[in-house]
């Protein structure tokens, strides 16, 4: 019966798919929990100063929020091209995580200043409440302060341009 | 030999038990002792992908056991504390993730491929039966002939 014959064949191409399908799966690319959601509320000091923000003071025009520490390795790389963007006249908002502020404002003062402004989550609380599982990570947030995108890792020209560029186009 | 063998292919599973404590907590209960081990097991560490938060020593993984300690303290069912987590990271924190859409396949894949099995083992019996059948009439027919020679017929 041909059916029969070509049924091991059929079952065999259908393993190849998947298996060809799966290594192309990034296993590390977890979409957030948040997606879709608004800004978890927070309350939290900008950096070098005593001013206090909330999610509701990040309303309005879509923006970047970026998670960084002095401790992370990759966001010093990330560094110039946050810098490039934020020129552009891209809006970012730092979130500085889990980290010690006088190193924070050192940095900045080294390095440059791509936000418009940095708040300090000392011990984690509001990067838990995000999903922030490491830094760098960056989330785009759009002008009702929702949850659009999170990028895990250091934002280049190409993550830009493929991932970050079309939420604020759509605006 | 065969014993030494044994003994050889036992030792990887030696291992399996011997779980990093990395840091220890003050419980109030042993109860809670013995769900935040249990929860701390069952939980995935979302920056190392194949640990447990129990012995993942990455700074989330000790965050999340921090908060499994607080919030059992705090008097939290092992549902409210999952539900939180999965809350702020997916289901990919459980390792027992609930069915849904995303899931449904893991789920429903072992039982679908034990009907496969099932179905073809069948299929194979069935088939098997059959043509034995037909063989062994077959060959049967061709001794008898040979034995008697085609005049008996």
């Amino acid at each position: 019966m041909l059916l029969k014959r070509f049924l091991p064949l059929g079952a065999f191409l259908i393993l190849v798919l998947l298996l060809v399908r799966g290594l192309a799966l990034d296993p590390t690319e977890l979409p957030s929990a948040r997606l879709g959601k608004n800004i978890p509320p927070f309350n939290l000091p900008v950096l070098d100063t005593t001013d206090m923000r909330g999610a509701e003071d990040w309303l309005g025009k879509p923006a970047l929020i970026n998670v960084w520490a002095t401790w992370c390795f990759s966001c010093r790389i990330e560094h110039p091209y946050l810098l490039e963007l934020a020129e552009q006249g891209v809006t970012i908002y730092g979130l500085n995580y889990k980290d010690e502020p006088a190193k924070a404002s050192q940095w900045l003062v080294d390095l440059g200043n791509p936000y418009s402004e940095t708040v300090v989550d000392q011990n984690g609380e509001f990067g838990l409440d995000l999903g922030v599982y490491g830094a760098p990570e960056t989330y785009v947030i759009d002008a009702k302060g929702v949850i659009r995108h999170r990028h895990v890792g250091v934002v280049d020209e190409q993550v830009w341009r493929e991932q970050l560029q079309p939420f604020f186009e759509a605006e | 030999m065969a014993r030494w063998l044994l003994l050889v292919l036992l030792i990887p599973l030696a291992s399996l038990h011997a779980n990093a404590v990395i840091e220890t907590y003050e419980f109030s209960t042993p109860e809670l002792e013995v769900r935040y081990k249990a929860l701390s097991q069952e939980l995935r560490c979302p920056k190392c992908q194949n640990q447990n938060i129990a012995d993942s020593n990455a700074p989330i993984s000790r965050d999340l056991r921090a908060i499994v300690h607080e919030q059992l303290e705090a008097g939290a069912s092992d549902e409210e504390i999952i539900v939180y987590l999965v809350d702020r990271y997916g289901e990919f924190v459980r390792y027992r993730p609930g069915v849904d859409n995303n899931t449904f396949w893991l789920w429903s894949a072992p039982l679908i491929l034990l009907l496969m099995a099932l179905t073809v083992v069948w299929l194979q019996i069935r088939g098997d039966r059959k043509t034995s059948t037909v063989e062994s009439n077959e060959a049967r027919a061709r001794e008898l002939r040979e034995k008697y020679g085609e005049a008996s017929k």
